[in-house]
């Protein structure tokens, strides 16, 4: 048995009206940003299975995701695999990694 | 007769719901969430709140609770069921009845008194109804009601809208920006059913409004509803509801 770490970023359907997004996107004007637009405004949760395979855990995911964490009616869901404990955790963050200058 | 209300962890209109049932002359009970036992009732109703502490959706968490799954099996019975506010958060995402309620359009918590009018007055939840525009108030964050075009027709269509917000003439307010709709849901749906007719939701809360003491008892129309049709319902000896199709035929 493996311990695998995965996010499930859950995001208001396409169409579907994000009023924080929206309000989020309004706030812009006031830090001087005029080059950001269509701001959508989701939810974020990292868990951890365990499991015999990747495919095993990521079905537990998947079924998790479709009956609990996401609305299908209103919201889409995308699941990612992690490599390290969080992608909170700076060792494993790679999206939020700043170039160095 | 008994009609059961659920408390939850973070029910707040629990109470009131038993007070306005107990003015109707019912024994009202509370049942408690981490029972499936009903307690013999002949009809629930599903409280306002913060069930859970919204986590993750308003609804969500509650629906997976131990009593809704004994309340899932008395509504496919055909008893009646009426979810207000959180209740009506915690019907849509068991699916017993359709749609979502999303955030509020102004992303404003909505707490004040609005005009909602039922559509119909042949429906379990309306039969006590004058018709009339009733005044109620509403306490939500999240009480936009959303479902695609074709899911609203279909609604429409079958009776399934219940309840609209509506102004003070009675019309509908259908520009969604208009504070008359106190969270932006789509063609002014307060309140819908399932197919069957016996579950139904809605975010105004009637029950705040039942006793001329609160200001006006417009509620107690349908608090009144729901009692007289858990009588009939019991008197016919429990009959399972009538599938759309027969329901036409």
């Amino acid at each position: 048995m493996s311990e695998f770490r995965y996010a499930v970023n859950v995001l208001p359907k396409p169409g579907i009206l994000d009023p924080q997004g929206r309000a989020v996107e309004q706030s812009l004007p006031h830090l001087n940003v005029t080059a950001v637009s269509r701001v959508r405004v989701g939810r974020r949760v990292e868990l951890t299975v365990t499991d015999d395979s990747e495919q095993g855990a990521r079905a537990v995911v998947d079924g998790l995701a479709k009956e609990l964490l996401s609305n299908p009616l209103i919201e889409v869901y995308a699941i990612e695999l992690l490599q390290g404990t969080s992608s909170a955790d700076s060792s494993s963050a790679v999206s939020s990694k700043v170039p160095a200058k | 007769m008994r009609i059961g209300v659920v408390t939850f962890p973070g029910s707040n209109s629990d109470v009131d719901s038993l007070n306005a049932l107990t003015v109707a002359g019912v024994e009202a009970v509370t049942l408690w969430h981490e029972s499936a036992d009903l307690a013999g009732v002949s009809a629930i109703v599903l409280p306002g709140g913060f069930s859970y502490g919204d986590y993750l959706r308003a609804g969500v968490i509650a629906r997976f609770s131990p009593v809704m799954r004994s309340i899932k099996e008395f509504a496919a019975g055909g008893g009646h069921v009426l979810g207000i506010c959180n209740g009506f958060q915690i019907l849509a995402e068991s699916g017993l009845v359709p749609g979502a309620l999303l955030r509020n359009r102004s992303i404003r918590f909505a707490g004040r008194l609005v005009n909602i009018k039922p559509e119909r007055l042949d429906s379990p939840f309306t039969r006590a109804a004058t018709g009339a525009p009733l005044r109620v108030p509403v306490a939500h964050g999240e009480g936009c009601y959303f479902a695609d075009d074709a899911t609203l027709d279909q609604l429409e269509r079958d009776g399934q809208v219940l309840f609209r917000y509506v102004h003070d003439d009675g019309t509908p307010v259908l520009d969604p920006d208009d504070p008359a709709n106190p969270n932006g849901s789509l063609r002014a749906i307060a309140g819908v059913c399932n197919a069957a007719g016996n579950v139904a939701g809605l975010m105004p809360h009637p029950e705040r409004m039942s006793e001329s003491v609160l200001g006006t008892d417009g509620g107690m129309q349908l608090i009144r509803s729901l009692v007289e049709s858990a009588a009939e319902w019991e008197a016919a000896g429990r009959p399972s509801p009538k599938t759309r199709a027969e329901a036409r035929a």
